[in-house]
């Protein structure tokens, strides 16, 4: 048997699903660790042969952008309480299978909603009454730009995709326009609003200027994962995402789960916006939402729609973010030498998923096999 | 002794921690048809894959015309002229069957006429009817496997393998089909069948070889053995055939369904004038070849499908009130009162969701109950442990994903639910479909208990035997039409085959 079997070209390896039970969790976490190892070896050839630093120097740097200062920490928590705020948005759509590219669009209308209020009423009403008025626009707003994608979805099964891609260019537009109107000088820029009167800036706690949005944020991950797994609307959201026809069977009413479903969805991106106007920044420009509504979609497929597991998938964004800008700044080099290095990084961190499922069977350890 | 076209010496496969192959062996020679016997999951298709290139065996060897061989993927087992014919097919429904057949091909250039040609001689040869310059998509079920099976021809396969070609066909083009395969055989060509089917097993084959839960039991010669035989060996005891039935007691009308007329997107008419009654305490059985008007049929009761015209009236027995259904939601009928019960044909993309474990499965009919926000997984929960343990569900927990689970365990969770729903009506779509036999009695016997408790079960089944053997009455339909309505106990196979195909002619003759 030996004999015939020296003969055949028997294939290096080959490719076999895990059986779930067969990897404990410490296994998955090394895999996972391995997988950061690897990427951070990978940078570091990157980064001598295009920019002969030292790499431990520029990883340094890399954790600096997060944790250098206090500061540093609290603006890290602030861009993690953001990404994640809008993650916590697309999540309810996303696990319907409704994709909501239009997270991007709704914060900047929830944003803009928020801005028309604190330049145009500003001082006139007491802060607490702007705030929340600031907030009830910022939720309309937010909702309005999720649902009329979502109607047009129920009535007419239009493609989502490409009707809230195209709804993020009208609320950038609308952005545009404002700021021309607002800001005389025709500069595109449009500086502090409010900043001797503070009028709908959100306080600061315990003398931290974020520590409101940060808790706001902290509560509503809270509630996403209740309402998600425990409450029954939560259940319709994965009936009608897992299958339609199932839905229909059991009398789901889809069309309404559609709309309910994008207008909380549309609702807490314009919650977002009302945090980036009123909470952060205190101006708006149209790149506020930074991309965020699209790394938000990577934060809650990596989190496999978990709102607590998104809170670890939007730090480690978030710390890259962070740390690629540290980079640029330290090192004197263009920001992309850090986008580089982040898009290493998340690689290996997606692809190690596939290590998490699959394993390599090699031709040896099939032969061990066969002596067992 | 002559030397087998193909040979398998202990082949394994291991999935995880499950064993779907373990050391099979067998052995097909030239010009000769091997059946491959087993009931659902007992590793047929997982050992066929393993010849095709599709997985590749932990263990074991292949050996073709003697010599060793490793096949690592579909293009090595094309090379040692081994052709799979799936049961899904695999085709492009915008190609034409000539396209369909030389894609994939290393030729420099394609000449379509001239394989046009080549793929009318192979049908020729073997009697094929085909038009090789018609689109799949027009195209039947049985002409795409016939494109199929010249597919692997025209790439000179001496092995061919058929996976359950049978189970989409009506039974005269499975006799074209067995006609075909006897000329293939004739022509020293070597065929593996794959089937559950005895009557097919015993009028085709050569030899018969028999698997059982992914181990290798034997082969015997067809012409030395029996369909009781074969069953013994498929489930390893021997289980009677007969299916207890009992009389109806005090039957009473149910539903009466009155001149039902659907049309389909398409524009075609799917139910034209159904009109039956069903009983309480009886199995009303509906026959009729596929595609026949079952499905919109039963998605009309359920509240699934909207109707030209015509009416559901249900007489609900608690209330003494008369109901019509007709053009009412899933939730309406629900609201009326109206226990009505519907295992679906397709059981994950409709009846389930594959994704959710058994639990959240149990409470899809029943999470709404109640005016709370939140769910209660409490009695779902319960209900899970007791249909697994009564219906003997194979699971690891009621916290397995419903997809997880073989093809039996989905339907008895399936079953299982729609049973504790306690309903006055209910309505299965082909419950035992791909099921092994101690799984279909399962679900016999839970349709015959219903009927007991003076539910009026209507099954829609495609075994003419069980729907004789288990049914009161029986409803035929054909081309969306009910051409006859029989007593179960004095009818024949024949009489209802007879009109499964009866008004078929009369209505392809008005297109």
């Amino acid at each position: 048997m030996s004999n015939s079997q020296a003969k055949v070209r028997e294939p290096l390896f080959h490719i076999a699903k895990r059986s779930k039970d067969a990897l404990p969790s410490w296994k998955a976490w090394l895999i996972r660790g391995l997988a950061i190892l690897f990427s951070l070896l990978v940078c570091s050839v990157i980064i001598v042969l295009l920019t002969d630093q030292n790499p431990l120097d520029v990883f340094g740097a890399l954790i600096k952008g997060s944790f250098g200062s206090k500061r540093k920490f609290w603006n890290l928590l602030q861009s993690l309480a953001m990404l994640l705020c809008i993650s916590l948005a697309v999540t309810p759509a996303f696990k319907m299978k409704f994709w909501n590219l239009g997270a991007e669009g709704q914060v900047l209308i929830g944003a803009l909603c928020s801005m028309v209020l604190m330049f145009e009423v500003g001082d006139r009403i007491p802060n607490i009454l702007l705030i929340a008025a600031m907030l009830v626009a910022s939720l309309v707003g937010g909702v309005i730009w999720g649902l009329i994608p979502a109607v047009f979805k129920a009535k007419w099964n239009t493609n989502e995709s490409l009707f809230t891609l195209m709804m993020n260019y009208i609320a950038i537009q609308l952005v545009s326009f404002a700021i021309m109107v607002w800001v005389p000088s025709g500069s595109s820029v449009m500086g502090l609003v409010n900043s001797s009167t503070r009028a709908g800036w959100i306080p600061e706690l315990f003398g931290q200027k974020y520590l409101v949005n940060i808790l706001i944020v902290a509560v509503l991950t809270v509630c996403m994962f209740i309402y998600l797994k425990y409450s029954k609307h939560g259940y319709e959201i994965s009936v009608v995402g897992e299958s339609e026809n199932t839905a229909k069977y059991i009398g789901i009413n889809v069309k309404k789960v559609i709309i309910r479903t994008m207008i909380l969805s549309g609702a807490l991106c314009g919650l977002a916006g009302f945090l980036l106007v009123a909470g952060t920044n205190h101006t708006i420009s149209k790149d506020l939402a930074g991309g965020n509504g699209f790394t938000a979609i990577m934060v809650s497929w990596l989190a496999k729609f978990n709102p607590i597991v998104m809170v670890v998938t939007s730090f480690l964004i978030a710390f890259l973010q962070r740390g690629a800008g540290e980079i640029a700044t330290n090192f004197n080099l263009n920001t992309s030498i850090a986008d580089i290095l982040t898009g290493i990084i998340i690689f290996f961190i997606i692809g190690s998923e596939f290590f998490l499922n699959y394993q390599i069977k090699t031709t040896k350890s099939k032969k061990e096999d066969k002596k067992q | 002794m002559e030397t087998p076209a193909i040979e398998l010496r202990n082949i394994t496969k291991r999935f995880g921690s499950i064993v779907a192959n373990k050391d099979i062996n067998l052995v097909v020679n030239k010009g000769e048809i091997l059946s491959l016997l087993g009931e659902n999951g007992s590793g047929k298709t997982t050992l066929m894959n393993m010849i095709s290139g599709i997985y590749y065996p932990d263990a074991g060897q292949i050996f073709i015309d003697g010599k060793e061989v490793v096949i690592k993927s579909p293009k090595d087992a094309f090379e040692h002229k081994i052709g799979m014919i799936h049961q899904h097919f695999k085709l492009v429904d915008i190609f034409s069957a000539t396209e369909n057949i030389v894609l994939g091909l290393k030729e420099d250039k394609f000449n379509i006429k001239e394989s046009a040609e080549q793929i009318k001689k192979i049908s020729e040869q073997y009697g094929f009817e085909i038009d090789p310059t018609r689109k799949i998509y027009d195209m039947s079920v049985s002409e795409k496997q016939t494109v199929e099976i010249i597919k692997v021809l025209y790439r000179g396969a001496d092995i061919l393998i058929l996976d359950e070609p049978t189970a989409v066909l009506t039974p005269q083009e499975t006799e074209k089909l067995f006609n075909i395969l006897r000329r293939m055989r004739d022509d020293g060509k070597s065929i593996i069948i794959i089937t559950h089917k005895l009557h097919e097993v015993l009028a085709l084959s050569d030899k018969v070889a028999v698997l059982r839960k992914g181990e290798y039991i034997g082969t015997v010669n067809t012409a030395e053995t029996n369909e009781a035989e074969l069953t013994e060996m498929m489930v390893g005891k021997k289980i009677s055939l007969n299916i207890d039935r009992s009389d109806p007691v005090n039957p009473q009308e149910r539903l009466l369904v009155k001149n039902l007329n659907c049309t389909n997107i398409e524009g075609i008419k799917v139910l034209n004038g159904v009109t039956f009654t069903a009983n309480s305490g009886e199995i009303l059985g509906i026959a009729g070849i596929a595609g026949s008007g079952q499905k919109e049929l039963l998605e009309a009761i359920a509240g699934l499908q909207k109707l030209d015209s015509g009416e559901i009236i249900y007489n609900n027995p608690n209330t003494n009130s008369t109901d019509n259904l007709r053009d009412k939601t899933p939730t309406q009928i629900r609201d009326l009162g109206v226990r009505l019960s519907f295992v679906p044909e397709d059981r994950l993309g409709m009846g389930l969701v594959g994704n959710m474990d058994i639990v959240d499965n149990m409470m899809l009919r029943s999470y709404k109950k109640g005016h709370s926000l939140f769910l209660e997984r409490k009695n779902p929960k319960s209900l899970a442990e007791k249909v697994i343990n009564e219906l003997e569900v194979a699971t690891p927990s009621a916290a397995t994903p419903v997809r997880r689970l073989s093809g039996g365990n989905v339907q008895k969770v399936l079953v299982g639910r729609e049973i504790a729903a306690s309903p006055t009506v209910l309505m299965a779509a082909y419950p035992v479909r791909g099921l092994d036999i101690n799984s279909s009695y399962l679900i016999y016997n839970l349709l015959n208990e219903q009927k007991e408790k003076g539910v009026a079960v209507i099954f829609v089944g495609e075994d003419l035997d069980v729907l004789i053997e288990l049914c009161d009455k029986i409803v035929v339909m054909s081309s969306g039409s009910v051409s006859g309505i029989v007593d179960a106990r004095t009818t024949t196979k024949e009489e209802i085959g007879l009109m499964m195909t009866k008004k078929a002619e009369g209505g392809s003759d008005n297109e």
